[in-house]
C-alpha cells in the first residue's frame, strides 16, 4: 500500500505558540482518512503545511510523492482543497467561482459539476456576498468535488452545512471512495468521520495521539454492558478489564476492556442470560477518553 | 431609548481600533494648514504683493475654479489659505464620510455587526456610535487646525472660522456617508457613491465661483464644499453659515435612521441582481480574474484622469490670461514668455498627477494583502498557481494601470491644450511624455508596497504613511528647511520637470532600477514566507 501523505516529526511555531509539536501522519492511497481533533489542535495548520501554504519548522512533508514547500503549484494539480473558512470574491458568482477554480486545477467535470448543483440546492448566479456561510461552503464543496483530481483535502467541510446537505456530503464521499480517491477529511464532527473514514488519526496540541482503523481503535476503548440474569452474579468484580460495575440484583452494568469482552461474556452467561445489550464504543467515547484528562494532566504537572 | 444602547462600548471599539488612523489624519491636516500659512506669511511680507497676488488668482478663471474665490484681496490669511479652504474641505468630507461607512456598513458586510446585534446592542447603535467618532473627529481636527493657525500668527477669530469650516464639511460628509452606507450593500459601494458626491458638491462650487457675471454664484449654494467657502474665513467670519451644514447633518441623520427602519440587518436598498451561472471563457487565469477585481475601480479612476487632464490642458492655455500688469509681464519674460510659464503649470500639475495615479498603484497593490486576510488567495494557492503568479497578477495591474492612468492624464491634457492653443501636433507628444516621466516615481512607490507585502506583510499599509511622508517632504521640506538628504528621499523630487524644463535620463533610470529591484525582492521574499 502507498501513501499520499506521509508527515513525519513535524514541527511549527508562530511566536511563541508551538502549533505542531512533533506531529506524525500517513494517509495510504485510496483511503478516507479522518483527521480528528477540537478547534485549535493544529489540524488547519497541518493542512496548510501539506498545501505548501505554509513552511513547517522541522520534520518531514511528502504529499503525492513530492515536497510541498517546493513543488507546491505542480502537486495540486492532482489535489483539490476546501478550506474552512470559505470567503468568496464578493462580485463574483458562485458558478464562476467553481469554474475558475476548477480551471486553475486543470479542469472540471461538466457532468459533476451539474449533478453537485443540483443535489447541494446551490444557485450558482448569486454573487459571492450575498451567499450564507454554508452556501460559501458548498461552492467550495462543488469546485473541489467535480474536479479529477487524486486527492481530496477537506478541513471541516461540513461546517455550516445542515443535516439534510451533510447527508448529500456523506454520499458523495462513498461515492468518491468508490472512485478510489484518497480523501482527508479534518472534522471535530465524530458521527460524520465515524460514517465515511477507514482510518482515524486523533490529533491533540500538534500531536497525533491515536491513528489506526475505527476497529483497531476500539480495541482501546470499553463495551457498555446490560445484563439481566436469570441469577445473581459471581466473581464478576475480581475479572480483569471490568470497570464501574454495578450489580442491583440480578441486574448487571459494567463498562468493559473490549479485549476483555470474551471472557465477561463467558462469567455471565454462567449465571444465565435473560436479556443483554451491549453498546459497542462511539468514537466520541474514544475521542473524550483522550481529552477528558487535559485538566488532570496539566494540574499534575503543575503540583510537580 | 433601547435603539441606541450599546452606542457608548461601540465608540470605544472604533477609537481603539481607530487609535492610530485618526491621530495621523488630524496631525495631517492640522500641519497642512499651518504650514501653509507659516510659508505664505514668509512669503507676503509686503502688503502690495499679497493684493497683487489675490488679484492675479482671481482674474484667472482656471484658479478659481480650481480653488474658488478670495473674497478679501488683502486679507492675509484668506490669500495664505485659500488653496486650502475648498479643497480642505473636500479632503476633510472624504475622510469622515469614509469613517461613518468604515464603522458601519464594513462592519455589517463583513459579519461582524451581526455577531455584536445578537448581544444587548440597539438598532441605532452602531450609526449612532459611527457618527459619533465622524464627528468628533473633524471638531477635534477643526479645533486643532485652529489653534495651529492662530500659533501661526494669523487672528483667532479668522483661524476658529477656517478650522470650524472644515469640521463643517466634514459634518456634512458625515451624514452622506451615513446615507450612502444604508443604501449599499457593500462598503465599496458605499465609499464610492459617497465619493461622487463628493466630486459633484466640489464641480457644483466650481460652476458658482467661476460663474463671470455672477448670474450663476447661487450654484455654490447647492454644494456643502461650497457652504464652507461662504463662510468666508479671514474675511468676514460668517459663522452664522455654519448652521446650513449643521441642518443639512441633521436632515441626512433622520433619513438614514429612516432607511435603517425599513431594511434588514446586512440588506441594502438596492437589492443584489442575479449573475451568470457560467464563468466567461476568459475567466480562467489568475490574471483575468485580477482583472476582473481592479476593472472597476480602474475605470473610474481612468474617467477621472481623463477629465483632470482635459480640465489643465484647459487651464493651461488661460495661463496667459493671468498676466494683466506691467511687473507681472515683467516677470514673464524672465520665466521664459507665456509658454515657460504655460510649461510650468503643466509640469506642476502633471506632477501632481503622478501623486495621484500613486495612490492608484498603492490601493492596488494593497489589494494584494486584503486578498490574502480574506482568505481568498489561499484557494488559489492551492491551485496549479505559483505564487509568483498571483503576486504577479496584481502586481501588473498595479504597474499597468499607473501607466494606464498617467498617460491618459498626459493625452487629455495634450489634446486640450494643444487645441486652444493651435498645436496639438506638438503639444500631445509633449504631454505624453511628460506623463510617462511622472512613472518611475509611481512605480517606486508601488513597488515599495510590494516589498513590504512580501517581506513584512503586518506592515504593509506602512506603504500609505511612507506615500504622505514623500508628500509632505515634497510640500513642506524646503519651507521647513529640511536637509538635502532628507529632501532628496522622496522619488517625487527626482523625476525631471516636464514639458519645459530639463530632461535627464539618469535620475529616470535609477527610480526604475530601484523600482525594478523592490518588485523583485517583494517576490522573492513572498515565495519564502508563511501564507496567511
Amino acid at each position: 500500500m502507498t501513501s499520499a501523505i506521509v508527515v513525519s516529526g513535524l514541527h511549527k511555531s508562530y511566536g511563541s505558540t508551538h502549533a505542531l509539536d512533533g506531529l506524525d501522519l500517513e494517509v495510504a492511497t485510496g483511503e478516507v482518512h479522518g483527521f480528528l481533533g477540537p478547534n485549535g489542535a493544529g489540524k488547519s495548520t497541518t493542512i496548510r503545511v501539506l498545501l505548501g501554504l505554509l513552511r513547517g519548522d522541522a520534520g518531514d512533508v511528502s504529499l503525492l510523492g513530492g515536497d510541498p514547500w517546493h513543488d507546491a503549484a505542480k502537486l495540486h494539480r492532482r489535489l483539490a482543497y476546501v478550506p474552512g473558512d470559505v470567503n468568496l470574491w464578493p462580485n463574483l458568482t458562485g458558478g464562476e467561482v467553481i469554474d475558475l477554480l476548477g480551471r486553475l486545477r486543470g479542469g472540471l467535470d461538466e457532468k459533476k459539476r451539474d449533478d453537485l448543483l443540483r443535489r447541494f440546492d446551490l444557485d450558482p448566479t448569486k454573487k459571492g456576498r450575498t451567499y450564507s456561510k454554508g452556501n460559501r461552503q458548498k461552492v467550495a464543496l462543488v469546485a473541489a468535488l467535480a474536479s479529477n483530481v487524486e486527492l481530496l483535502i477537506l478541513d471541516e467541510p461540513t461546517s455550516g452545512l445542515d443535516p439534510l446537505m451533510e447527508e448529500v456530503f456523506r454520499q458523495v464521499i462513498e461515492e468518491d471512495r468508490r472512485e478510489d480517491r484518497t480523501v482527508l477529511l479534518s472534522s471535530h464532527i465524530l458521527s460524520e468521520v465515524e460514517a465515511l473514514c477507514d482510518r482515524v488519526s486523533i490529533i491533540r496540541r500538534g500531536k497525533v495521539v491515536e491513528t489506526g482503523t475505527l476497529s483497531d481503535l476500539r480495541h482501546l476503548t470499553r463495551t457498555s454492558i446490560h445484563a439481566e440474569l436469570a441469577a445473581s452474579p459471581n466473581g464478576l468484580a475480581q475479572l480483569p478489564g471490568v470497570h464501574d460495575l454495578d450489580v442491583e440484583g440480578n441486574r448487571v452494568r459494567c463498562e468493559v476492556d473490549t479485549a476483555q469482552l470474551d471472557a465477561v461474556m463467558r462469567q455471565l452467561s454462567a449465571s444465565g442470560i435473560k436479556s443483554l445489550v451491549a453498546q459497542p464504543p462511539t468514537l466520541e467515547e474514544l475521542f473524550l477518553r483522550h481529552y477528558e484528562d487535559d485538566v488532570p494532566a496539566e494540574s499534575e504537572a503543575a503540583v510537580r | 431609548m433601547n435603539d441606541f444602547v450599546g452606542t457608548g462600548t461601540l465608540v470605544r471599539l472604533a477609537l481603539r481600533r481607530d487609535r492610530l488612523l485618526i491621530p495621523i489624519w488630524i496631525v495631517v491636516f492640522v500641519i497642512s494648514a499651518a504650514g501653509s500659512a507659516k510659508a505664505s506669511i514668509d512669503l507676503y511680507s509686503d502688503q502690495n504683493a499679497l493684493v497683487q497676488a489675490a488679484r492675479t488668482s482671481n482674474a484667472s478663471p482656471a484658479l478659481v475654479s480650481l480653488y474658488g474665490r478670495i473674497f478679501d484681496e488683502s486679507s492675509l490669511g484668506e490669500v495664505s489659505l485659500f488653496k486650502l479652504t475648498a479643497f480642505g474641505a473636500l479632503l476633510v468630507g472624504l475622510l469622515a464620510g469614509m469613517l461613518v461607512v468604515r464603522h458601519t456598513r464594513t462592519e455589517e458586510e463583513s459579519g461582524r455587526l451581526e455577531l455584536l446585534s445578537a448581544g444587548v446592542l440597539g438598532r441605532y447603535a452602531a450609526l449612532t456610535a459611527a457618527l459619533i467618532v465622524s464627528a468628533g473627529t473633524v471638531i477635534v481636527l477643526g479645533l486643532l487646525t485652529a489653534l495651529a493657525l492662530m500659533g501661526s500668527g494669523l487672528d483667532t477669530k479668522g483661524s476658529f472660522a477656517f478650522g470650524l469650516m472644515w469640521a463643517g464639511a466634514g459634518l456634512a460628509f458625515a451624514g452622506v456617508g451615513a446615507v450612502t452606507a444604508q443604501v449599499t450593500e457593500s462598503a465599496r459601494a458605499a465609499n464610492g457613491l459617497t465619493a461622487v458626491v463628493l466630486g459633484v458638491a466640489y464641480v457644483l462650487r466650481a460652476i458658482g465661483d467661476s460663474s463671470a457675471d455672477g448670474s450663476t454664484q447661487w450654484v455654490s449654494w447647492l454644494s456643502p464644499i461650497g457652504w464652507s467657502q461662504q463662510v468666508r474665513a479671514y474675511a468676514g467670519d460668517r459663522f452664522v453659515v455654519l448652521l446650513i451644514p449643521l441642518v443639512f447633518l441633521v436632515v441626512l441623520i433622520a433619513a438614514a435612521t429612516a432607511l435603517i427602519r425599513r431594511r434588514d440587518l446586512g440588506a441594502g436598498l438596492v437589492p443584489p441582481r442575479p449573475g451568470p451561472p457560467r464563468a466567461a471563457a476568459s475567466l480562467r487565469s489568475p490574471l483575468a480574474l485580477a482583472w476582473r477585481l481592479h476593472r472597476g475601480s480602474f475605470y473610474a479612476w481612468g474617467f477621472a484622469f481623463l477629465l483632470l487632464g482635459l480640465l489643465v490642458g484647459n487651464i493651461a492655455s488661460n495661463v496667459d490670461g493671468f498676466v494683466t500688469s506691467d511687473s507681472a509681464k515683467e516677470m514673464v519674460q524672465k520665466l521664459g514668455g507665456v509658454e515657460g510659464i504655460t510649461d510650468a503649470f503643466l509640469a506642476t500639475e502633471m506632477g501632481v498627477m503622478g501623486l495621484l495615479a500613486s495612490a492608484f498603484g498603492i490601493q492596488a497593490a494593497l489589494r494584494l494583502r486584503s486578498e490574502e486576510t480574506a482568505l481568498r488567495a489561499e484557494p488559489l494557492l492551492a491551485t496549479d498557481v505559483t505564487r509568483s503568479r498571483w503576486l504577479g497578477s496584481h502586481v501588473l495591474m498595479a504597474l499597468l494601470g499607473t501607466g494606464v492612468l498617467i498617460l491618459v492624464a498626459g493625452l487629455g491634457s495634450g489634446i486640450s491644450s494643444g487645441a486652444s492653443l493651435g498645436n496639438m501636433g506638438r503639444q500631445v507628444p509633449r504631454m505624453l511624455g511628460a506623463a510617462a516621466v511622472q512613472l518611475p516615481a509611481i512605480w517606486l512607490v508601488t513597488a515599495l508596497v510590494v516589498v513590504l507585502f512580501g517581506f513584512a506583510p503586518k506592515l504593509v499599509t506602512g506603504g500609505w504613511a511612507l506615500y504622505g511622508v514623500f508628500l509632505l517632504i515634497g510640500q513642506f521640506g524646503e519651507i521647513f528647511n529640511l536637509p538635502q538628504w532628507m529632501i532628496n528621499l522622496s522619488p517625487y523630487g527626482h523625476t525631471p520637470r516636464l514639458p519645459g524644463g530639463d530632461f535627464s535620463v539618469t535620475p529616470v533610470l535609477w527610480l526604475t532600477a530601484i523600482a525594478a529591484a523592490l518588485t523583485l525582492a517583494g517576490f522573492a521574499t513572498f515565495r519564502r514566507r508563511d501564507i496567511g
